[in-house]
């Protein structure tokens, strides 16, 4: 049985935080060059290569990419095999945030209670999703969601006779009714099946994947690409100016589900994709 | 494109209404920051009838929230959030005299048409490019609500802030003509 102790969990996780708010990750940029090319207004390529500087300036200077430094939230994979010691697994992340959100001079966005609506003051406490897998690792990815992009998500219970037009078409409206709200060139992150909950946490899940990175499965690989294609005939375009470069990319996730239900959620990130992710 | 340089708080109503929808323009002077707490405590005080921490007439709104500044810096990363949210307290705050508002993302049509009716203008700044337009900020003044931490009102100084004209004193929606353009689906 493998230990971890506590105190290394919260130095990862503290790193993570300033790293995923300071160095937007190639997949990103490397989205933002190619989509230059490719994008057919002007003030889309402008807003693009702006993209691109304030992407640089993050990095060099150590200062947050975006105000909106998000909510934290973490997908850990915690082995079976892997024992942690010293403290909670939930609270060494928590602190961890405290102490990245903290000593990186990171936003605190997270009020204590959504009526009374009082900030916390250090950004606690995180979204954490644990996964038991095989295996002694324990598996941290961490991504900073900002707030913009999270309010034109959304989740719809379609039904089998709808379809892929039907999934298609709420996936489109979601996309259009967002436009500039949601900070485009967008990554859309798509659940398909699961229930109500599950499959919420499936489009989530689908935005830790690297941007430009096609699902395996060669059906979905192509659904995905369809769709990139056709949100870029919105003609929203980079923050919403016009153009054709309204989503860098788009991530499908799906699970089976009940013989009557066929849930959709879009959970919509903007162009600021900030996932990191650490070994231990 | 041109950018139009452009001095806030506006001197006078002709210059709003030179502005138009799609014009890129470069912003000098001050503006105040307010985004959602502070747009409720503003509504709250003139419901109530108190005086706002600052006079309205002829000045520009920055919708942020801005990280927190690191030693030697006077801000940290300041880009606009999304604009729709403080739609519900809009008309208010431009019937008693504000002209401007920066922010990102579609406005409601009752901030248009008020926008329109009181010789308003709406723009729009990138959306997370906070680290980029924090060196457009020379100066940050405390004014109020500082129990809100990144929420409270400051005085900032800016120069040369770009942004693009979205709803000008005419009426126009920059980001519906733009979008009608390109779209092919």
């Amino acid at each position: 049985m493998k230990e971890i102790h506590y105190k290394h969990i919260v130095q990862n996780v503290a790193r993570l935080c300033e790293e995923a708010n300071y160095d937007l990750g190639e997949d990103v940029v490397k989205a933002f060059q190619k989509a230059v090319q490719t994008e057919s207004s002007e003030a889309g390529k402008d807003v693009l290569n702006q993209l691109i500087d304030n992407a640089n300036i993050a990095t060099q200077n150590r200062v947050p990419m975006c105000q909106d430094t998000g909510v934290s939230v973490f997908i850990v994979k915690l082995g079976q095999e892997c024992h942690i010691t010293g403290g909670s697994l939930y609270d060494a992340i928590n602190e961890g945030v405290r102490i990245g959100y903290e000593d990186g001079y990171l936003r605190y966005s997270i009020v204590d209670d959504p009526i009374n609506r009082k900030n916390t003051g250090d950004n606690t406490p995180s979204v954490i999703h644990t996964e038991i897998t095989p295996g002694d690792h324990l598996e941290i990815h961490m991504t900073a969601k900002g707030g913009g992009a999270e309010n034109m998500s959304a989740l719809k219970m379609l039904t089998p006779s709808d379809g892929v037009e039907g999934v298609k078409k709420f996936i489109l409206d979601t996309v259009q009714e967002a436009g500039p709200n949601a900070c485009p060139p967008l990554v859309v992150g798509i659940g398909i099946g699961g229930n109500f909950e599950s499959c919420a946490y499936l489009a989530k899940k689908s935005l830790f994947r690297p941007v430009g990175e096609r699902h395996a499965n060669q059906d979905i690989a192509a659904f995905e690409e369809t769709l990139t294609q056709d949100i870029n005939k919105l003609g929203i375009g980079p923050q919403g100016m016009g153009g054709s470069t309204t989503a860098l990319d788009i991530k499908i996730e799906i699970s089976p589900c009940h013989i009557a239900a066929l849930p959709v959620a879009v959970n919509l990130n903007c162009h600021a994709s900030r996932h990191k992710h650490v070994i231990l | 494109m041109a950018q139009i340089k452009i001095n806030v708080p506006f001197l006078d109503e002709a210059t709003v209404k030179s502005l138009k929808a799609g014009d890129q323009i470069l912003l000098s002077g001050t503006m105040y920051t307010a985004r959602d707490a502070a747009h409720k405590r503003m509504a709250e005080q003139i419901e109530i009838g108190e005086e706002l921490p600052f006079e309205l007439k002829n000045q520009v709104i920055y919708y942020v929230g801005p990280t927190p500044a690191k030693p030697g810096e006077v801000i940290g990363s300041a880009g606009p959030t999304t604009s729709s949210r403080m739609d519900k307290f809009t008309a208010t705050l431009l019937e008693r005299g504000l002209k401007g508002m920066i922010g990102k993302g579609y406005r409601g049509q009752e901030v248009i048409d008020s926008i329109a009716n009181n010789n308003a203008v709406y723009c729009a700044a990138i959306g997370g490019s906070g680290a980029l337009l924090a060196k457009k900020i020379k100066s940050v003044e405390s004014v109020a609500y500082q129990d809100l931490g990144t929420e409270a009102i400051r005085k900032i100084q800016i120069e040369d802030f770009p942004c693009m004209v979205i709803n000008d004193s005419k009426g126009r929606d920059w980001y519906k003509e733009s979008q009608e353009k390109y779209k092919k689906l």
